[in-house]
Order: C-alpha cells, then structure tokens, then sequence
C-alpha cells in the first residue's frame, strides 16, 4: 500500500465490453479456422469473397476517415495487386499464396510514385483524379496482350493442386490476411502515429506547426492503403481463378467500400466490419434484384450521410456509448476516496 | 494532321459543355459532383422519352421543354440535398453525388434497358459541310461548338458584370461576410446549380443527337468534363472550354495513332499537366 | 430617457464548448458613439458578432430598436438597419472596389449614403474603383469596408477594429471620416484596441475583460488607471 495519493485523473484505454470482445474474437477466429473440416466449401468461397470486400473497405476507411483522403481509385491497387499475383504466379513460377503478399507489396510501393501525381490535387477534385488513374490503370493493361487483353486471362498457377486442398488454403489466407488487417490497423490507430494521423486530419496546418511531418505521414498512410488494397486484390483472384481488367479494375470496388464505410461510419474501426455484415446480408438477400439492389443502396448511402451524419455505428456509437474497438483514450476522474 | 486538330476543336465543343456545369458547381460552392455525366445521360433520355411521347418531328422542342426543367431540377436538388453535404469535409457531398450515380445509372437500366439509345434528328448528325477538298466538318459538332462559345461566352458574362454573378463570386469567396451583407447562401448556391444544370441538360440533348447513348455513359463523361477543368485551369471558363479542346485534340491524335489508346492518351496527357502545371494552363487564382 | 436604441442583456456567448461571453450588459442611445476596449481574446469581436446573427446568441438577450433580434441570420438583421465592418477588412478578392461596396447595398435599404457620397469621402477609392478589393493598401480596404457597411444604410454602425494593422497616420485618416458618419445621426460602436483613440472620439466607454464588462463610463470621466486597471483586470486600489 503507497502513500502517494491515488491520481486525480486517470487514462482509460478499454472498456470492460471490449475487454470481452477480444475474447470472443479469438475464440471466433479459432471456430472460423477450423471451417474447412466441417463446413460446406461454398462457404468458404464466400468468406473469402467477403474478406476481400472488407479488407479493401477497411483500407479505405483508414485513409479516408484517418487520412482524410477520399479516393474513388483504390481500385487501381487491387486490380494491381491482383495482376502481380498472377503474373507472379504464371510467369515466374511461383507459388499463387506466396505472390498474394507480394502483389499487395507490389501495389504499396506503386503507389509511391502515383502519389506524386495525385497528391497535386485534394478534396473532391483528388477524389476524381484518382479515378482517372485507375482508368490508366485498367486501360493499360486492358492493352497488355500477354495477360488476355481487355477480356482477361486464367491463373493457370494453381493448376495442379487438387480442389479441396487448393479451397481450404485459399479460405485460411483469407482468415489470416482479416485477422492480420484488423491487428494492423488497430494497432497503428492506438499507436503515436494514429494520434498524428488525427491531428492532421482535424486540421493539418495545426498539425504541421507542431512538428508532424505532414507529407510523410500521408504517404505512410497512402502507401498502407495501398498495399492493403493490393492485398485483397491478390487474395480475391486466387480466389475467383480469373482476373480481367473490368473485373480488377472496377469502380464498384470503391463503391462498396464507400456504402460499407459510410453505412458503419467513417473514422471508426467498427464501421467498416458492421458495414461489411450488413452489406454481405443485403447482397445475399436482395441481390436478386439487380437494378433495384443498388438503387436501394445508392439511396441508402444518400439517407444515411445527410442525416446519420456518423453513420448508423456510429449513432449507436453516440446513442449508446458501444465500442468494440477503443482507440479513444478517455479522461477519467478518479473517484475521490 | 489538320483534320485530327479540327476533329480535336469539335469534339472539345462537346466536353466544354460537359465541363461548364462541373466548373460552375465547384467555382461556387467547391463542391464536386460525382453524378455530372450521369445527369447528361439523364439529360439525353429524359429528351429520348419526350420524344417518344411527343413524336420524333419534336425533337428540338423537347429539348428547348427540358431545359426549364433541369433549372427546376438542380434548384431543388441543390437547396434540400447538396446543400445539406456542404463543409469542410469532402465525404458527404463525394458520397451523395456518388450515390445519385448510382440511383441514377440504374433507374435507367430499370427504365430503359442497357440498350444504346439515340435521339432522331433527321440525319443531321451525318450531314457534313465541305472545307476544301479533304476535310468535311459535320453540321452537328459544329453546332456544338457553336453552343459550347456561346455558353462560355454567357456564363463568362454572367459572372463579370450581373448582380447574381457578383454574388456567385462573393459568396465562393467568403460566405460568411456574404451572409452579412444580406445574401442568402443557400438560395444563391441553387441558383448556381439551377444554371448548371440547365448546361447538363444541353450537353445530354446534343451528346444524345451526335451518337448513341446508354445508362452506364456517366462516369466516363464526368472524367472528360474532370480533365477539361483541370487543364483548363480553375477558376476560369474560358480556361475550361481550353482544357477541353485540349483534351479533344489530345484525345483524336491518341486515336489517330491508334483505336485502343485514344482515352489512355487523354488520360495521360492529363496527368503529365497536373504533375507539371497543376494549377492548370490558364487559372484565374483568387486570393 | 428614450429607450435605448439597442441593448444586450445577460448576453452569453459560445464558440462550440469555451463561453467567451458571461453575461454582457450594454445600451446603445441613438445618436451616440460608444467604445468597446478590451486586450486579445476579451471578447470584443464575439460581442459584436452576436449582435450581427454570426454568433448564436439567445432571443430575447440582444433587443435593436426594442425587438429581440438574437439568433436572427445576419441578413435579416441587417435588414433592420445594423450593420458591421469586420475585423480584418474581409473584402471580397474576387470583386472590384466598386463591386465590393454594391454588395453592401444588397439589403436595399433607403437612406443618404451611395455610392456617390462615398468616393466623395473617400476619393482614392473613386480612383481605384475597378481595381480587384485586395490590391489596395490596408488603410484604403480599411475605407472600402467601411463604406460597404454604409452602403446598407443602417441605423447603427459597428466597427470591429478598424486600427488593425494599420499605421497610425492612416488611423487617424480613418477616424477623420467619423464626423462625416456621425453627423447624419448614425450611431457607432467602435471596437478598439488604441485606446487613446477610443477615448478620443467617443463619449461613452466600455471595457471588456475575459468575457465580462469590467469598467463602463463616460470617457471624458474615465481615468487613465482606472481604464488600465479593468483592461488587464488588476484589482483597483482602495485607498
């Protein structure tokens, strides 16, 4: 027993709910891996079909909600990453599971020199002119022969293993990479960085007069960004076997990360995996419906920014005080004795 | 060569009309509307289903019937929408515009099939004026560009020397002393969506008139009229209706060299500016 | 006693969570030239901002010409007949000199001041009309803010530091067009960081301290410790 008096104010970092969520995450993730003995194989396509689906939201959620950077061209590296994957893959030999990180490598560095090039623009204008990079992107491999062109080609790497084991190997990259996505973009949230990162996002001149390097620490997070995009690219085209330039570089990617984001909330951990559940249960339910699928969530996405202004996690977040994943710090009093 | 150019000045008529609303929008209110060539396709089939109402002899009437239309359109869309998505953050007027896209592209296909439309003018867009002996100008890109100087020229003259000009470049340049001299912020944002939309609905009727349109045209539109702005350099309109020719001539030379490469080569040019000169080649700066 | 021409009561004012108003009472009589001094972050312009609709402030807390105008849109209020230079000029840069004073009239209000009297006042402006506002000096953008809040016509005139960043000698150039604005019967506050001007052009003080009037008086009355003391908020010595 010390003689110091207890502090008057403390720093709390996790909730007693979060402390409990953590838990049931691992023990999730345990059940989860063992799918593949007992569960059917088209649930596994469908995990890594919604792994990839997240992963890129959550990317996008960390540079736009955390970075401040809205881009409409994410698309650009997981199309990348997907063709170095299979480019990896069927022309240098290598095994399709190791090119996966590699293609997501690939696209993180890419995005260096397309950093110069797009960050000459900011705001909406940077939102577009990251599109139009992505439209490079696709029109120039559209035109590249030796992997099929405009109508695409196969990953004939994969070949040679038998289907079961070739599934359940694709399901496990698929859990690993989520697992790994979340712990890194938790972490870096939590760390000193994560606390820069809010500084310039909340007002970027303050920020750069208290000494953060501005500039570097956008690229840092573009460059994450990236190379988590690339990584579900890769992951997504070991999983679907076929890779096109339509396919890979399609604006819809960013269009279900904007819905998955905005309808979790943007700035939050949460958001993007509340975002992703809701979006695969719309998908499997209402899908059928096509036209009037997206329609619903066009409109959807439109009610909820003008009027759940921090999306419907988030309200709950503000209403109810839930939170899986703090990276608040919260200032405490303590209670006197 | 002197073809490509001509072809290149034509086609830049068509995306300065593509370009004028979006140059507009933003001048104003910085606000960037991801559904600007979704709104010309919109443009394009909501004068497609006049005229199958009204009968093909109709054409330009309905065209002429759309416009007061599309000013109603973007006055509402502007004051009880857009309005609300208006700040310093970027994401909501990205995500509204976004979404409008979407509702957009798909009520289309629900309504009109992925199918090509086009709208009848009687074989106007084959008719072709001969330059000498070579060259033949067709009437219709010339009348786009006709429109497109007309439209600069107007809006150029709007800006400099109205009371509603004065208060457009007030309210961009400081809305809250705006909002002191009297001036209604919202209102006078309506008001410059209303005229801009006016400019989408000319740009969807003619773009509908010169070649085939489908629900799915949009976003490829809006990167055109995207690239004019910011070749052109912002802040000018006669700047825009530059980037756009450039854009266009750039754009006939890439397909002149080859069919596959024609948008790449637009793409590219528009990056090489926006790395070497990314205010533009002729920006009127504010301070 | 007339009632007073405009009057604040218990006004508190918030800038999201900070108050940087406490509780301001003030009265304005037609007519008069009253000085609001106070140092940085006193909360002069937040005071001057709530009487204009750009800070919120509660209905009934500010009354002009006897009804509660708080939390009016500036607009409207300047509709009423008050308008405010504000701190830093704020001119437009995308307008000319001339079109910058236009838009002080868009409130359409009927009364001596125009275009007209105004290059008369201040002529250097009738010779910089067309020139974009923000290539003038500071003193003469000084003079165009200031004459775009003319331009509306008001009944009161709040100037919100009009010696910021100026050289004494165009203050004084400045100040030396008062008369001309006072002598149709406008009434003024002036928000003023120079207090030896302050005292000198007008007849009653107030002086600000963290978001409460400390002092308040006719100048003429006013000592210079006394003043000193409820600027910096020192504690008076009884003696």
């Amino acid at each position: 027993m010390t003689n110091m008096p207890p502090p008057l104010i403390a720093v709390e970092r996790a909730t007693a709910a979060s402390r409990i969520a953590l838990a049931v995450g691992i023990a999730l993730v345990l059940i989860a891996a063992s799918l593949p003995f007992w569960g059917e194989s088209s649930w596994m396509r469908e995990f890594v079909e919604i792994a990839c689906y997240f992963i890129f939201a959550m990317m996008w959620n960390l540079l736009a909600g955390y970075g401040g950077m809205v881009s409409i061209g994410q698309q650009a590296f997981f199309g990348f990453g997907g063709y170095v994957m299979l480019m990896l893959g069927n022309f240098a030999g290598l095994n399709p599971f190791v090119a996966v990180p590699l293609g997501a490598l690939a696209a993180g560095l890419i995005a260096v020199p397309v950093s110069f090039v797009a960050f000459r623009l900011s705001g909406g204008y940077f939102a577009i002119g990251t599109w139009v990079i992505a439209e490079v992107f696709r029109l120039s491999f559209a035109n590249v022969s030796a992997v099929g062109g405009g109508s695409g080609t196969t990953l004939t790497a994969l070949r040679g293993i038998e289907k079961v084991t070739r599934e359940s190997t694709t399901y496990w990259m698929a859990l690993a990479c989520v697992v790994a996505a979340i712990a890194l973009v938790y972490l870096f949230l939590r760390s000193k960085r994560g606390l820069a990162l809010l500084a310039i996002r909340d007002n970027e001149v303050a920020a750069e007069s208290q000494g953060i390097p501005v500039a570097r620490m956008k690229l840092a997070v573009y460059g994450v960004a990236a190379f988590g995009a690339g990584l579900a690219g890769a992951l997504y085209f070991v999983g679907n076997l076929r890779i096109s330039p339509d396919a890979a570089f399609s604006v819809n990617w960013t269009a279900f990360a904007i819905f998955m984001v905005v309808i979790g909330g943007i700035g939050r951990i949460e958001g993007p995996l509340v975002g992703a559940l809701i979006f695969w249960a719309l998908n499997k339910f209402l899908s059928d419906y096509g036209t009037w699928y997206l329609l619903g969530l066009g409109l959807l996405a439109i009610v909820v920014t003008l009027f759940f202004k921090q999306g419907l996690w988030g309200y709950a977040q503000q209403r109810w005080g839930w939170s899986l994943f703090p990276t608040q710090r919260k200032l405490l009093r303590a209670r006197p004795e | 060569m002197l073809e490509t150019v001509i072809q290149g000045v034509l086609l830049g008529g068509l995306y300065t009309l593509f370009a004028l609303g979006q140059s507009l929008m933003f001048g104003v209110m910085r606000l960037t509307n991801t559904a600007q060539g979704d709104f010309i396709i919109l443009g394009a089939f909501a004068v497609i289903a006049g005229v199958s109402v009204a009968g093909d002899g109709m054409v330009w009437g309905v065209a002429l019937a759309v416009l007061p239309a599309a000013f109603a359109f973007g006055y509402a869309l502007q004051r009880y929408v857009l309005n609300g998505t208006l700040g310093k953050d970027p994401l909501p007027s990205l995500v509204v515009t976004f979404g409008l896209s979407i509702v957009i592209q798909n009520l289309l296909l629900e309504l009109f099939s992925a199918d090509p439309r086009a709208i009848e003018t009687g074989g106007l867009n084959t008719q072709g004026v001969a330059l000498g002996d070579a060259i033949s100008l067709g009437v219709l890109p010339l009348i786009v560009l006709a429109v497109a100087l007309v439209a600069t020229a107007a809006l150029q003259w709007l800006f400099a020397r109205t009371a509603l000009g004065r208060s457009f470049r007030a309210v961009s340049d400081d809305r809250e002393i705006a909002e002191l001299m009297g001036l209604d912020a919202k209102k006078v944002y309506a008001f410059a969506t209303a005229i801009a939309f006016v400019l989408i609905a000319i740009a969807g009727a003619l773009q509908g008139m010169r070649t085939t349109v489908s629900p799915s045209d949009g976003p490829l539109l809006l990167l055109f009229a995207f690239e004019a702005v910011i070749i052109g350099g912002m802040g000018s309109f006669w700047g825009t209706l530059a980037g756009a020719m450039i854009l266009g001539i750039t754009q006939q030379i890439g397909f002149r060299l080859d069919p596959g490469w024609g948008i790449w080569f637009g793409h590219i040019v528009f990056l090489i500016v926006l790395v070497l000169r990314p205010q533009g080649l002729f920006p009127k700066t504010r301070g | 006693m007339s009632a007073p021409l405009l009057a604040t009561q218990g006004l508190k004012a918030f800038y999201g969570d900070a108050q940087a108003l406490f509780g301001i009472d003030f009265s304005l009589a037609p007519g008069e030239l009253v000085a609001v001094i106070g140092a940085n972050g006193a909360g002069k312009s937040t005071f001057l901002k709530s009487l204009t609709g750009l800070v919120r402030a509660p209905r009934d807390a500010v009354r002009f010409k006897g009804e509660p105008v708080g939390g009016l849109p500036p607009g409207e209020i300047v509709r009423r007949g008050l308008a405010m230079v504000p701190e830093g000029r704020r001119l437009f840069p995308s307008l000319s000199v001339e079109e910058n004073l236009r838009m002080g009239a868009t409130a359409n209000r009927k009364g001596p001041w125009n275009l007209q009297r105004l290059y008369a006042l201040f002529p250097i402006l009738a010779e910089k009309r067309r020139q974009p506002g923000t290539s003038l000096s500071g003193g003469q953008q000084q003079m165009v803010a200031l004459g775009r809040a003319l331009m509306s016509n008001p009944e009161v005139l709040l100037c919100d530091e009009l010696s910021l960043g100026l050289a004494p000698i165009v203050v004084r150039e400045i100040y030396a067009a008062m008369p001309a604005i006072t002598g149709e019967g406008m009434t003024v506050v002036i928000v003023e960081q120079d207090v030896t001007m302050a005292r000198q052009v007008s007849q009653r003080i107030y002086c600000f301290q963290e978001g409460r009037v400390s002092l308040e008086g006719k100048s003429g009355d006013l000592t210079r410790e006394q003043i000193s003391q409820a600027y910096f908020g020192i504690e008076a010595a009884h003696a």
